[in-house]
């Protein structure tokens, strides 16, 4: 199993990691029994997410898929950001290993997480919006 | 960062110099097949009859008794399966084990289970040392086997083998023993410790890969696993790799000359990483303290991922490795970890350093340098620290 070049950068250097202070909505999904557990926060104003980080316990993708994912929503709309898919993440990423996959979906949902809390807290009923946010496939294998 | 540090021989190890000096004249200039008449032929088969010979004085065996494998898994394979075809035809289908043991042990005894045998998983308690009386309670009048590694590959702890031995001996029942692990590291006799079958593997004692050799006490004939050719008198077939086979010889040779010396000098180095180590906070060593491989630590970290730790080490130029899910392909942790009660959140924290001949006090250093920063990074990243924090707060 090896990482891509990308996959490795994102990894050494991770971007928007950390706590953000004045964030409006944070999500957290994965558990520490499967070993990755992801956490987002974003700061959204007029529709916009200006600023956004996380916090991940996990393996080098799953740190990886995190700093990407967040790179790429950054500046986006609520809604540009909902679009976002795993696979867009592993795209960016020139790719991940088979096993890893599941670490992109979990970045996938973070997002989605972090969206609904914002909608939570705003009063707005998140779950037209946003939808269901399901497990991780892989959680359910074992 | 130039310093490179390869603590992982647990995994594999550097071929020695010697080994490899040994083995050469074997690809080019007496390469005949052993079982040729000619005199390069029997060149190499004096050459596999002489790596024979030190396998069997490593081991307190005899010549006979010895027969030369792929590894550390086919000796394995062979040994239970062989075990349990010669035995369960005549209705002893019951086979004893632990819980952790190598997956060329587990995944055999596993398979046949699906076979219609029953298999008895012993527990190896907080410290991973098998209790002999587990053993002597598990044996049934069906018992065909009981197969216990020497030596774990994990957490480095030694089983009572030679407790164990006696016990099956005096019931009657086969004892095999995996000590991939263990030749070289602890004085073994076969016939002291009562061992009917034992497995090892060159690559952990500074010889080749892909060579290894099952040793079968006289007078217990087991169906073969590899069908085909006269070779190992019989037993196994296929041409002899007989550069790996006298690279085999000279390593169990040198591994076994002085096994107090050299471990006391690997020893000394392991306390000194485990006194280093285990000043980070909230980090454990799993395993017995005493009763381990000379070479063997084996830490958790709460708060971080086994994957992430190794990927950072590895740019600080240190080679470890982890039980964690991630680096196996599978998102289980450890089943080693899982077997000494230790919770999954804490299990996928893991790191195994291995330290052997080549290792320095210089290596201990660097390794006591780059390590509590790289966790220390780690757990800043990690919400489940954040959590552990809190919760320590709160309690106090
Ligand atoms: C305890 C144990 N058994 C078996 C094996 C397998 O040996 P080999 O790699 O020679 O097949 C190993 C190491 O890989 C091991 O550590
Ligand atoms: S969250 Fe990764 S396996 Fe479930």
């Amino acid at each position: 199993m090896a990482y891509s070049e990308k996959v490795m950068d994102h990894f050494a250097h991770p971007r928007n990691v950390g706590e953000l202070a004045d964030a409006n909505g944070v999500g957290e999904v994965g558990n520490s029994r499967c070993g990755d557990i992801m956490k987002m926060f974003i700061k959204v104003k007029d529709n916009v997410i200006e600023d956004v980080s996380f916090k991940t316990f996990g393996c080098g993708a799953a740190v990886a898929t995190s700093s990407m994912a967040t790179e790429m929503i950054k500046g986006k709309t609520l809604d540009e950001a909902l679009k976002l898919t795993n696979k867009a993440v592993m795209e960016a990423l020139d790719g991940l290993p088979p096993v890893k996959v599941h670490c992109s979906v979990l970045a996938e949902q973070a997002i989605k997480a972090a969206i609904s809390d914002y909608y939570t807290r705003i009063g707005i009923d998140p779950l037209p919006i946003v939808g269901e946010i399901g497990d991780c496939e892989a959680c359910h294998v074992h | 960062m130039d310093r490179f540090v390869y603590a992982d021989n647990a995994a594999t190890t550097r071929v020695s110099d010697s080994v490899v000096q040994a083995m050469l004249p074997f690809f080019t200039e007496h390469y005949g097949n052993p079982s040729s008449l000619y005199h390069i032929g029997q060149e190499a088969h004096a050459a596999v009859d002489e790596a024979r010979e030190k396998v069997a004085k490593a081991l307190g065996a005899a010549e006979q008794e010895i027969f030369f494998t792929s590894g550390g898994s086919e000796a394995d394979n062979w040994a239970i399966k062989g075990v349990a075809r010669k035995l369960g035809a005549q209705g002893k289908k019951h086979i004893i084990t632990t819980k952790f043991e190598h997956h060329a042990v587990l995944h055999t005894v596993q398979a046949l289970e699906k076979e219609g045998f029953e298999v008895t998983y012993l527990d190896v308690y907080h410290n991973g040392v098998v209790h002999p009386e587990d053993v002597a309670a598990a044996i049934r009048p069906d018992t065909c086997l009981v197969t216990i590694m020497y030596a774990n590959n994990e957490i480095g702890t030694i089983q009572p083998v030679p407790q164990i031995g006696r016990i099956c001996k005096d019931k009657g029942v086969l004892f095999h023993t995996d000590a991939v692990q263990a030749v070289g590291q602890v004085e073994i006799d076969v016939k002291d410790q009562c061992i009917d079958l034992l497995s090892l593997s060159g690559h952990k004692l500074h010889g080749p890969k892909g060579i290894g050799a099952l040793y079968c006490r006289r007078g217990l004939r087991l169906p073969n696993l590899i069908e085909g050719g006269a070779q190992e008198s019989g037993r196994r077939a296929g041409t002899e790799n007989v550069p790996s086979i006298v690279g085999l010889g000279v390593a169990i040779e040198e591994a076994c000359r002085d096994i107090p010396g050299r471990t006391r000098e690997i020893k000394k180095l392991r306390d000194a990483l485990i006194e280093e180590v285990l000043k980070i906070p909230r980090s454990r060593l799993n395993g017995d303290r005493e009763q381990r491989l000379c070479g063997n630590a084996n830490f958790c970290f709460e708060g971080i991922e086994g994957e992430s730790l190794l990927l950072l080490l590895d740019f600080n130029g240190v080679a470890g490795s982890s039980g964690s899910a991630c680096t196996s392909g599978s998102l289980d942790p450890s089943h080693v970890l899982l077997a000494i009660g230790l919770p999954h959140e804490i299990a996928h924290g893991s790191l195994r350093l291995s330290l052997g001949d080549y290792n320095t006090m210089e290596d201990v250093r660097h390794i006591a340098e780059v390590l509590p920063p790289i966790v220390q990074r780690l757990r800043d990243m990690s919400p489940l620290w954040d959590e552990i924090i809190k919760a320590e707060k709160e309690s106090n």
